[in-house]
């Protein structure tokens, strides 16, 4: 197998489990990532090691936190600044990153390559692509060269479809609902959409320059941040990296009590999406009983943890907050109550001919297409993928608490639907299980400032799929450079294929079925 | 259908009285009495996510579960601000929003409230003002309330929206 001869070459990264590194040239980047998908590997993440505020974003000169010092003397006399691209795969074996040395050029980089791009290996490097142009001013060798994440004032090109009757519908940044900002654009005959153009960036907040400005001790704040509603995710991967990079080994009590939340996470947002899918369906008696039961969870939360959303549970070296035995036993029977109701809904909803009526059949993402399109997470189990890093690449306590994995082939609303009620009941008897056998003693430990310079990531599946997190080190206890990717940069593109030939009216139900992060993703 | 019908009535009513406003959130001078009068009987609310994690839409959400039951009120989520009373405005304002909010803002008829909802719209939270985050609301639209917290909770946000319409009558 191609692939094995890189791996036997990379070198083991601290953090994640069963994560590699490899330094490569330009040429065995394009070959490995050839191979990698050849081996059915995913893309997982792209990234630079550059990082430009907004402000400074039209001259690279200026400010270069991340290049080596030299590289920054150089620049300012018009030279180049060395920097690194990264690209970051999933594959049976791990995670396997590729480093890249590459130089960027402060006068000519609009026009410039900077490495090879990955868009013909992998469809979903393409916004990854040009994301990175946008914070680390490198670009790839791939045609859409369009801005991401820093709109210009105006003049975006859309892709417009033309011909007999075909019409556009615009919608957003301010949608009608209660939801993020993001722009849509249907081209439509009659009532089908020939085709969806995703549009975002808009809540864009700079996050990957801000954690450069913040001490390693206080960046996982930051990352439950990015997306507040997998917040225990985006701040378990972050610490994961730090306690990697700094030789931490959390005790046995707080990596279970990340765990029972993480899955308290899973299960508040999959309520939340199970009543507001039916909603969307017609059903409003489906949101009515999710919602309350969401909102009872939500009440026990508060009360057994201090917090409705766990946006400070996770801590470097553990949990902000211990368990009770009196928390644990209510938080046990809370999830105990919310697996019987989901499961006792869940047949109300089979048993509704209106609701199954609109969720069969729409929004299909097939096996062949997920797989193509390197879809991950919750959407891709929907569709055949069979992907868990809970099961593929277990961190503690998952590798004692093993998950089941809920996979469906037909990949349409409803098997988005079915994954969820299947994830529910599988996390209600994980929290359980979690609650039932929480090991004694601390929950939280010391972490020391690792030397500058180290380099670790963190992965944990949370609710919408892999967070991954890398994570370099600088002096004195400071973030160098941190880039955080959730799931939803690979999901995205694949809504813009689910939606061909459904009908526009069916749009919001399909959509919701996928409930992508925006901010997660705007950075 | 049976199950549906027993299952509501095994719940019953379960909605909680609403809070008492609260004045320390104000963020400007209250609104003429008489078109505070006429706003808090059937108050439209458009909400505007300007750069938020998306922790506080979450508990917006909320506000319309049977226990807060905020509709219950008479205080209802609008899917046009040219329909809405009030702007309920959360994140700090991401530089690609600020125009948007703005027009959202214009589009908004006169008299109108604005509610700036969480940490990040009272101050930029932890994104602060610099780069792409404009910081918090009042910076890009006038806030008439401001509810801190991270997420503020249902009750908090409900309170807030209360006070801006001074709706002791409720």
């Amino acid at each position: 197998m191609p692939l094995a001869k890189w791996w036997d070459q990379a070198r083991q990264l601290p953090g994640a489990p069963r994560t590699c590194g490899l330094g490569v040239n330009a040429e065995t980047w394009s070959q490995c990532a050839g191979d990698v998908a050849a081996s059915g590997g995913r893309l997982l993440a792209m990234w630079a090691s550059a990082c430009d505020a907004w402000d400074n974003a039209d001259t690279v000169e200026i400010d270069d936190i991340a290049g080596p010092a030299q590289g920054a003397q150089s620049a300012r006399d018009g030279g180049s600044l060395a920097t690194e691209a990264y690209a970051a795969f999933l594959t049976d074996r791990g995670v396997l990153i590729l480093e890249l040395p590459i130089e960027r050029s402060g006068a000519a980089a609009a026009e410039s390559t900077h490495y090879p791009g990955l868009e013909g290996l992998f469809p979903c490097a393409s916004r990854m692509q040009r994301a990175m142009f946008d914070v680390s001013r490198v670009r790839s060798s791939d045609p859409d060269r369009r801005p991401w994440l820093r709109h210009p004032a105006e003049g975006y090109e859309l892709i417009r479809v033309a011909g007999d009757g075909v019409h556009e519908i615009a919608v957003g940044p301010v949608h009608a609902g209660t939801i993020e900002p993001g722009h849509f654009r249907f081209s439509v005959v009659g009532e089908k959409v020939l085709r969806l153009e995703q549009r975002l960036g808009y809540t864009h907040k700079d996050i990957e320059r801000r954690f450069m400005e913040l001490p390693l001790a206080e960046g996982h704040r930051l990352a439950a941040r990015i997306a507040g509603d997998c917040a225990v995710a985006h701040s378990w991967a972050y610490c994961q990296a730090l306690e990697g990079m700094a030789g931490c080994i959390i005790p046995p009590r707080a990596s279970a009590l990340r765990a029972l939340f993480l899955e308290l996470e899973r299960i508040a947002n999959h309520l939340g999406d199970a009543g507001a899918l039916a909603n969307d369906a017609g059903f409003a008696f489906g949101l009515t009983q999710f919602s309350r039961i969401k909102e009872e969870l939500l009440r026990t939360m508060s009360q057994a943890l201090g917090q409705r959303y766990l946006l400070d549970a996770v801590v470097p070296g553990g949990t902000q907050v211990d368990v009770s035995a009196e928390a644990a036993r209510s938080l046990a029977s809370r999830v105990a109550a919310i697996g019987r109701e989901s499961a006792q809904l869940g047949t109300i909803y089979d048993d509704h001919a209106g609701v199954r009526d609109r969720f069969t059949g729409a929004g299909i993402l097939t096996p062949e297409l997920a797989r193509r399109l390197g879809v991950l997470g919750l959407v891709g189990r929907a569709s055949g993928q069979p992907l868990d890093a809970r099961v593929d690449m277990p961190s503690a306590p998952y590798d004692v608490h093993v998950p089941a994995k809920v996979v469906r082939q037909e990949g349409d609303v409803a098997a988005r639907v079915a994954v969820r009620f299947g994830e529910i009941a599988e996390s209600c008897r994980l929290a359980q299980a979690l609650l039932a056998s929480l090991p004694p003693g601390a929950h939280r430990t010391a972490v020391r400032a690792p030397p500058a310079g180290s380099f670790a990531t963190g992965l944990i599946e949370g609710w919408r799929g892999p967070v991954f997190v890398a994570l370099e080190a600088g002096p004195g206890g400071t973030i160098h450079r941190c880039h955080p990717h959730d799931p939803s940069w690979q999901n995205w593109p694949a809504l813009e294929h689910a939606i061909l030939g459904n009908i526009v009216a069916d749009f919001p139900l399909i959509n919701k079925s996928f409930n992508l992060a925006y901010s997660g993703v705007d950075l | 259908m049976l199950r549906t019908l027993r299952k509501i009535c095994e719940i019953g009513l379960i909605s909680e009285p609403p809070p008492q406003p609260d004045e320390l959130l104000r963020a400007r001078a209250a609104l003429d009495e008489r078109l505070r009068s006429v706003l808090g009987r059937a108050l439209c609310i458009r909400h505007v996510d300007a750069g938020s994690c998306n922790g506080c839409e979450l508990e917006i959400q909320a506000l319309n579960n049977p226990y807060y039951n905020l509709e219950g009120q008479g205080i209802r989520f609008v899917a046009s601000p040219r329909h809405a009373d009030l702007l309920l405005v959360t994140g700090p304002v991401a530089a690609n929003m600020e125009a948007p909010l703005r027009r959202v803002y214009d589009a908004t008829p006169d008299p109108k409230l604005v509610v700036a909802l969480g940490d990040c719209g009272c101050t930029g939270g932890i994104f602060g003002e610099r780069g792409a985050s404009r910081g918090r609301v009042s910076n890009v639209i006038p806030v008439d309330v401001a509810v801190p917290g991270c997420p503020p909770s249902p009750l908090r946000i409900i309170q807030g929206i209360l006070t801006a319409i001074g709706a002791s009558h409720l």
